[in-house]
């Protein structure tokens, strides 16, 4: 029962916990179809632009992914390419929201930590990962 | 005047077909029993008591439980209150309404009565801050940072004048306890209704902890 509960994370309410109430309420199908991402990966997003009006489309951001955030219904990533004359754009992406309608992983890195921040002060070479194949 | 009282969930995000992401609160809210209606002629105003919170009978008093109709009238008590299939709760709260008489004891309210769309008013109990400064307190801006500062960041500055009024005013703004008291947040849209699992998801923060107790009424102002 709820009131018997002394940690939040633990709360439940009838047979339901209180972190799955709250990501049941929103469901959102779309999400399931979308690969297991990670940090330092090389992807392509797949991203609708001007929905609703008659210029949609799609619009493709490819990039390596230099953050990834786990936080239940607001997950997000930030994506970082180089754009031209060699400045770096990033872009953080809402995993759940409609508007990824796809996202293609191209090479997993070697990574040793879940920001990679560092990759903003290296350009060319040094600005390599080292690739990880999975099995 | 609708109302309900419910437990703070948590926040999260909902997102529309256009992508815009709307940040809501969840609530659970109900189902509420009313288990008082109280009118002109018998009470001077008009309100109906609502419970919410199913807890174990034990732990209430002897006089919620009478108040409840969960105690069974003897031959010494004759007249206890009947039971309305009330069972034994936690909270019981009181909404101003100038429609009581349409409500009856035993009834049941859910989140059904709002909708997408609606706005509440959301009153809670805020999270307690402890002793807090005054930059925290009250949004004072604080001292400045360069020009040979020592031990001024965050001090609230002069507290009044000198021997003309002799005194601090009463009601001078300056560090204490902040927090642990109720706030109402108001005119938050409602976002999404989940009838079968009773909840409610509005638009904006509300006041409290997560698993904290609100009250969710028709907005005042709108």
């Amino acid at each position: 029962m709820l009131w018997d509960c002394y940690r939040i994370d633990y709360l439940f309410i009838g047979e339901y916990r209180m972190s799955d109430l709250l990501l049941k309420a929103f469901d959102n199908e779309k999400n399931e179809e979308l690969p297991e991402i990670r940090g330092g990966d090389s992807v392509t997003v797949h991203l609708r632009i001007n929905v609703g009006t008659r210029n949609e489309r799609v619009q493709l951001v490819r990039g390596t992914i230099i953050r990834l955030r786990n936080s239940g219904n607001n997950r997000n990533f930030t994506v970082r390419r180089i754009a031209a004359n060699g400045i770096g754009v990033e872009r953080t992406f809402l995993l759940n929201s409609p508007l990824i309608e796809k996202i293609e992983v191209h090479r997993h890195a070697h990574v040793r930590r879940a920001q990679l921040y560092f990759l903003r002060d290296r350009t060319g070479k040094s600005a390599r990962l080292r690739e990880k194949r999975l099995r | 005047m609708k109302g309900l009282l419910g437990v703070k969930l948590g926040m999260s995000q909902i997102f529309d077909e256009q992508g815009v992401a709307t940040p809501v609160t969840v609530i659970q809210a109900g189902p509420c029993f009313v288990t008082q209606v109280k009118t002109k002629e018998t009470d001077g105003y008009e309100a109906i008591q609502l419970g919410f919170g199913e807890t174990k009978e034990k732990r209430l008093t002897k006089g919620q439980q009478g108040h409840l109709g969960l105690v069974k009238p003897d031959q010494k008590h004759p007249n206890r209150r009947k039971n309305h299939g009330i069972p034994a709760l936690r909270f019981l709260r009181e909404i101003r309404t100038r429609t009581a008489a349409e409500h009856s004891v035993g009834q049941q309210l859910t989140v059904a009565q709002f909708e997408a769309g609606d706005h509440v008013d959301v009153a809670g109990k805020t999270k307690g801050r402890g002793f807090a400064g005054v930059v925290k307190r009250y949004g004072f801006a604080g001292g400045v940072k360069t020009h040979g500062q020592s031990d001024r960041h965050r001090a609230p500055g002069s507290i009044g004048a000198t021997s003309g009024t002799a005194h601090v005013f009463k009601g001078k703004k300056m560090p204490g306890r902040m927090g642990n008291e109720r706030f109402t947040a108001q005119n938050l849209e409602v976002v999404r209704i989940d009838v079968e699992r009773n909840l409610i998801a509005v638009k904006g923060s509300v006041p409290g902890t997560k698993g904290g107790f609100v009250i969710i009424q028709d907005a005042a102002k709108k």
